[in-house]
């Protein structure tokens, strides 16, 4: 017999029926279902698939400790390949599908692979595909594992992000975080209070209750309408998966169906001052021989299911347990008509046993289950001693639908655990209980062991009292009563039965049996935390909430040593998954780092400039004519500027001002070159070291005035050098009077460039720049069209150039300008592309493309600083180690392939042919073809390059097997002389 | 997240700051410092665990460098002061 959905009953909506399918089967549900439910009430049985085995799996729990029901969900157009179906709320037109099984759960291909299981221990993939696992990893990828994602789709679901402060976050809005609630509410204190489930009210939605003279859940009402009307902010459906440091949290708000452009899932960041921890428990399985088959479930499971829907799990019923809990469900389950039998292992029968007896329930005292039988789902159960060896052991062969275990509970003491506080193993319960709070929490109900109602909405009382008191208030409203019930007994541990050979499965996503980790305490993976790794026993998205202690226990058995003396594995956030779409939030696309745009944007979008993204600012990367490929654009390009006149926004280029007497001085400690003897108007190429003498920036100065230079770093690290100048300026020599702005943004900056640079642009400006009135690595300020602004004669592309900047607001008018003067002669605007091959024709070096972390000064054949200035500036003494001054560091080189039309690939490394194999010598770390030379260069850094240029050597360069022979050169491949440059 | 109290503005959020390690005092002139004085300023450094003396930036806020104690093993903010002077 399978479940049902019973006539009555249930916090279910009937009259909202929502229709959704299950491997395309169209089948029903009300509204207040949740997948995992609605799969129940329509009979559905095999959810799923072992991770390792492809064993047949069925819902086993109720809520996020759900270990089997992972599946692939579709609705509104969106996609989620591993919803968690007890905790999924249903809705109208969901479409649900198993996941790791094909074509689906019920006539999985590989469910023949548990024949082999003998050959697949614990351990059993390290052992035979190790070292070669990058062979097998793919096949055994395919038929391991849960969802998979759909083609690189994006995720179409919106998400956003909150933040908020709290006098005092409740976690748990179960029976003991209501009372805390309501006492801190009362003291006037900003109370956040949040549960993972769509009701407040936690176990009163499902157990029997009387507080304060009504039943539990109309207290649960009443006090969720006060706690509102007091302001409480109220967070149902938040999961607090969370605890950081200083008070703060992380909450995942599910905020359901809504219409397009909603966010569904909203991430909460909350700093409160105090935390009440009122997290509840979770029940453990009693482990025995195949109770992995679908119908074992959770007691306390069931129980949900039949309060909470109105589903009964099915009409034959065996109770395996361990502890009193399990006859809560017990009862309810007959009550509802389920002919029951309890298989309880404690050899004298418990007091409510009798309760049970008069109901109508069996109760076998000293019992445990040997054996469950039934295709895809349990039919017949196999009853026997406690104590037995041997399912042979079986005294009786019962019918039943279901099996329902319950082998203690576990408290929830993730939060408390990730706040550092300590847990101990209490025997008398047999759980990890909570030593003390930690500083700023408070914690309350089942989570600190409290396993009745009285003491949970006792304990949750005083925690609201230790909220309200530290933060000094006072609380004066009396905590809620509920009628005392007689004292429960004892629960008896017990974590297997004692039948070698036979698979009693502990955890259920991951296939991890009791012999599983008695093979890894052979293998002396005595620690849990290396259990976990070896076996992977608690890991995946459940994180063993329901196995981790059932598995340490039998690792303690195993090892001989007690339970505490084995402990837990840490607990870590999140407490249940969070998806990365929560975690990013808004945070994606242009929302995640915004595009820099230039001030003449549109102008080279309305050109044709094919804009591509560099280091954050959104730059034309060449200007792409009709009939032209952009290779073809790119060497036209380059060809233009070398033989008439190019014009090349350079607005990108960091522009930082350095005032204050003190700018001369510190600047030199700063750079490697000198710039206390640069005179005003004149501009200097410097190089900007780390401590440790890597080049970690190129640029020009320029000095305004005695008192104010004005720097120009790469584009992409303009924000990192001002950090850098800021750090050392307060953090070294803070009394030194200079100070830094960054004013990148308030100027466009255009490169005129090429040999009619000159003539182009003489009549259009005030500025004298005659060869001789403003030669090369000058500037002057004047109009330009009328405009202030300052013409510098700097060059990046070897050609006789004029960088003319204007306030950014003119940038836009001066472009369309230079373009209509440059008519006549030509002009061509160019793009970064174009400027990497012009200056790779000169031997420049581009800052992280011929340079990298290892790169000195010298390398780059820049050590005259080093020799002429004195003063200790940033990475000076790392030049002088001996590592710094080895003859046989690679230094910068040119290199010219012998096979003019061949272009090395940039990586491809020098190689030495030696006896034991190759060596590399260096690598390609620039190359392209030369419009200039008409053929392919390539720039590089090679070990001893520049003896080699010297003896006019050889190497052979090495790519993905690839060879080819260059000669190594001088880096700088046009106008050697410099005579177009200074021209 | 740690609630990191900035001398010049107050508690702010721990995005807001960058991490720059321990202070350590830098060896001059040149000339005279001995290779593995430099190596143990550039690479080594105590790595306490327990109150720890670092230097962080409110980088997202006013800019401003300055000098905190830390405890590694609690990740409690012990104090926080002006480079050189009082909180
Ligand atoms: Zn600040």
């Amino acid at each position: 017999m399978t479940a049902r959905r019973l006539a009555e009953g249930g916090r279910i909506d009937r009259a909202s029926v929502l229709p959704f399918t299950w491997h395309g089967a169209k089948l029903s549900g009300f509204a207040g279902d949740t997948l995992a439910s609605a799969l129940l009430a329509n009979g559905v049985k095999v959810v799923g698939r072992g991770f390792k085995y492809h064993r047949a799996r069925g819902i086993f729990a109720a809520w996020v400790e759900e270990p089997n029901a992972i599946l692939d969900l579709q609705w509104n157009g969106h996609h989620d390949p591993n919803a968690r179906a007890t905790t999924v709320a249903l809705r109208a037109g969901m479409a649900a599908r198993g996941v790791n099984a094909r074509p689906d759960v019920d006539r999985d291909i590989y469910r023949g692979i548990d024949l082999l299981q003998r050959f697949l221990p614990a351990g059993f993939y390290y052992k035979t595909f190790f070292p070669n696992w990058h062979r097998y990893e793919p096949r055994i990828r395919e038929m391991a594992g849960l969802g998979r994602l759909r083609g690189g789709a994006p995720d179409t679901r919106q998400y956003e992000a909150r933040h908020a402060h709290a006098d005092v976050l409740i976690v748990g809005g179960g029976p003991a975080g209501l009372a805390a609630a309501r006492a801190a509410a009362s003291a006037g204190l900003s109370v956040l209070l949040a549960d993972d489930r769509r009701e407040f009210g936690g176990s009163l939605l499902w157990q029997d209750a009387t507080i304060d003279d009504q039943s539990g859940m109309a207290w649960a009402a009443a006090t969720v309408r006060d706690l509102a009307g007091a302001g409480v902010r109220l967070l149902p459906d938040t999961t607090v998966f969370g605890a950081y440091d200083d008070g703060s949290f992380g909450l995942l708000e599910r905020r359901g169906a809504a219409p397009a452009g909603w966010a569904e899932d909203r991430l909460w960041t909350v700093r409160a001052r105090h935390a009440v921890l009122a997290t509840g428990s979770i029940e453990r399985p009693l482990v025995f021989p195949h109770n992995d088959r679908p119908g074992v479930m959770l007691a306390s499971a069931a129980l949900q299911y039949l309060r909470q829907y109105s589903v009964l799990v099915a009409d034959e019923i065996v109770v395996a347990t361990n502890n009193d809990s399990a006859y809560t469900a017990a009862l309810a389950l007959r009550d509802a008509g389920a002919t029951v039998t309890v298989a309880d292992v404690r050899p004298a029968p418990p007091a409510i046993a009798h309760a049970a007896i008069d109901a109508g329930i069996r109760v076998l005292p000293g019992s445990v289950v040997l054996h469950t039988i039934g295709r895809d789902g349990v039919r017949l159960v196999d009853i026997g001693p406690a104590d037995a060896t041997s399912a042979r052991a079986a005294t009786l062969r019962v019918p039943a639908g279901a099996v329902l275990v319950s082998g203690g509970h576990a408290p929830a003491v993730h939060l408390h655990s990730q706040s550092r506080g300590k847990l101990r193993w209490d025997d008398a319960s047999a759980m990890f209980l909570p030593v003390a709070a930690v500083t700023g929490q408070s914690l309350a109900g089942a989570m600190t062991g409290e396993q009745t109602l009285a003491g949970a909405l006792a304990s949750g009382h005083r925690a609201g009292v230790a909220a309200a008191s530290a933060l000094d208030r006072g609380v004066a409203i009396p905590a809620p009563t509920t009628p005392r019930l007689p004292a429960s007994d004892p629960i008896q541990p017990y974590w297997c039965v004692p039948i070698k050979g036979a698979r009693q499965w502990l955890d259920l996503q991951n296939d991890v049996a009791v012999k599983d980790v008695r093979l890894a305490a052979r293998e002396n993976y005595s620690s849990v935390e290396h259990l976990k790794r070896y076996t992977t026993l608690g890991m995946a998205t459940d994180q063993g909430k329901t196995s981790n202690v059932n598995g340490l226990a039998i690792l303690a058995d195993a090892t001989g040593r007690r339970i505490p003396e084995v402990g837990t594995t840490t607990f870590r956030p999140p407490y249940t998954p969070v998806t990365l779409g929560a975690l990013a939030g808004m945070r994606h696309g242009a929302l995640y780092a915004p595009w820099r745009h230039l001030p003449a944007h549109a102008e080279h979008v309305e050109r044709g400039a094919e804009m591509r993204e560099y280091g954050g600012w959104w730059r034309p990367a060449c200007y792409t004519r009709a009939s032209e490929t952009p290779a073809q654009a790119i060497q036209r390009e380059a060809a233009a500027v070398r033989q008439g006149v190019g014009l090349f926004d350079g607005s990108s280029l960091g522009k930082i001002v350095v005032d204050g007497p003190d700018a001369a001085a510190f600047l030199n400690l700063l750079y490697y070159n000198d710039l206390a003897n640069l005179k005003p108007g004149r501009l200097r190429y410097v190089l900007l070291l780390r401590e440790n003498g890597v080049v970690y920036d190129d640029g020009v100065v320029a000095r305004v005035g005695p008192e104010r230079y004005q720097l120009s770093p790469s584009s992409s690290h303009t924000a990192g050098v001002l950090a850098m100048l800021e750090a050392w300026h307060q953090t070294e020599y803070p009394t030194m009077r200079v100070a830094f702005h960054d004013v990148t943004g308030a100027w466009a900056t255009f490169a005129v460039s090429g040999p009619r640079a000159r003539d182009m642009l003489s009549p259009l400006t005030g500025i004298d720049i005659a060869a001789d009135a403003l030669p090369h690595m000058t500037f002057a300020d004047g109009t330009i069209l009328g405009i202030a602004g300052r013409i510098a004669r700097v060059s990046f592309t070897g050609e006789r150039s004029y960088e003319v900047s204007v306030p950014a607001g003119y940038g836009p008018a001066l472009w369309r300008r230079l373009m209509q003067a440059g008519g006549d002669f030509g002009i061509t605007p160019y793009g970064i592309e174009a400027l990497s091959v012009l200056r790779a024709e000169k031997g420049y070096i581009l800052i992280g493309t011929d340079t990298d972390g290892m790169t000195l000064p010298d390398d780059l054949g820049m050590a005259g600083p080093l020799r002429a200035k004195k003063v200790d500036f940033v990475g000076r003494r790392s030049l002088l180690t001996p590592d710094a001054v080895r003859p046989d560091r690679r230094q910068f080189v040119g290199l010219l392939p012998l096979d003019p039309n061949a272009v090395p690939h940039p990586g491809a490394h020098a190689i030495e042919r030696r006896a034991d194999g190759m060596r590399s010598l260096g690598w390609v770390t620039s190359a392209c073809h030369s419009p200039a030379l008409g053929r392919s260069i390539a720039l590089g850094m090679i070990a001893r390059g520049r003896s080699l240029i010297e003896s006019g050597g050889e190497v052979e360069l090495f790519h993905l097997g690839q060879t080819m022979r260059a000669r190594v050169v001088s880096p700088v491949f046009h106008d050697p002389a410099g005579e177009k440059l200074h021209g | 997240m740690l609630l990191i109290p900035c001398p010049w503005c107050g508690p702010r959020d721990e995005p807001e700051f960058s991490f720059g390690g321990e202070p350590v005092a830098r060896p001059v002139p040149a000339e005279r410092v001995s290779d593995a004085e430099w190596a143990d300023y550039l690479y080594f450094r105590d790595n306490d665990k327990g109150p720890h003396t670092e230097i962080w930036c409110h980088s997202g806020g006013c800019g401003q460098w300055f000098v905190m104690e830390r405890d590694t093993l609690t990740h409690a903010v012990l104090s926080a002061r002006k480079p050189g002077g009082a909180a």
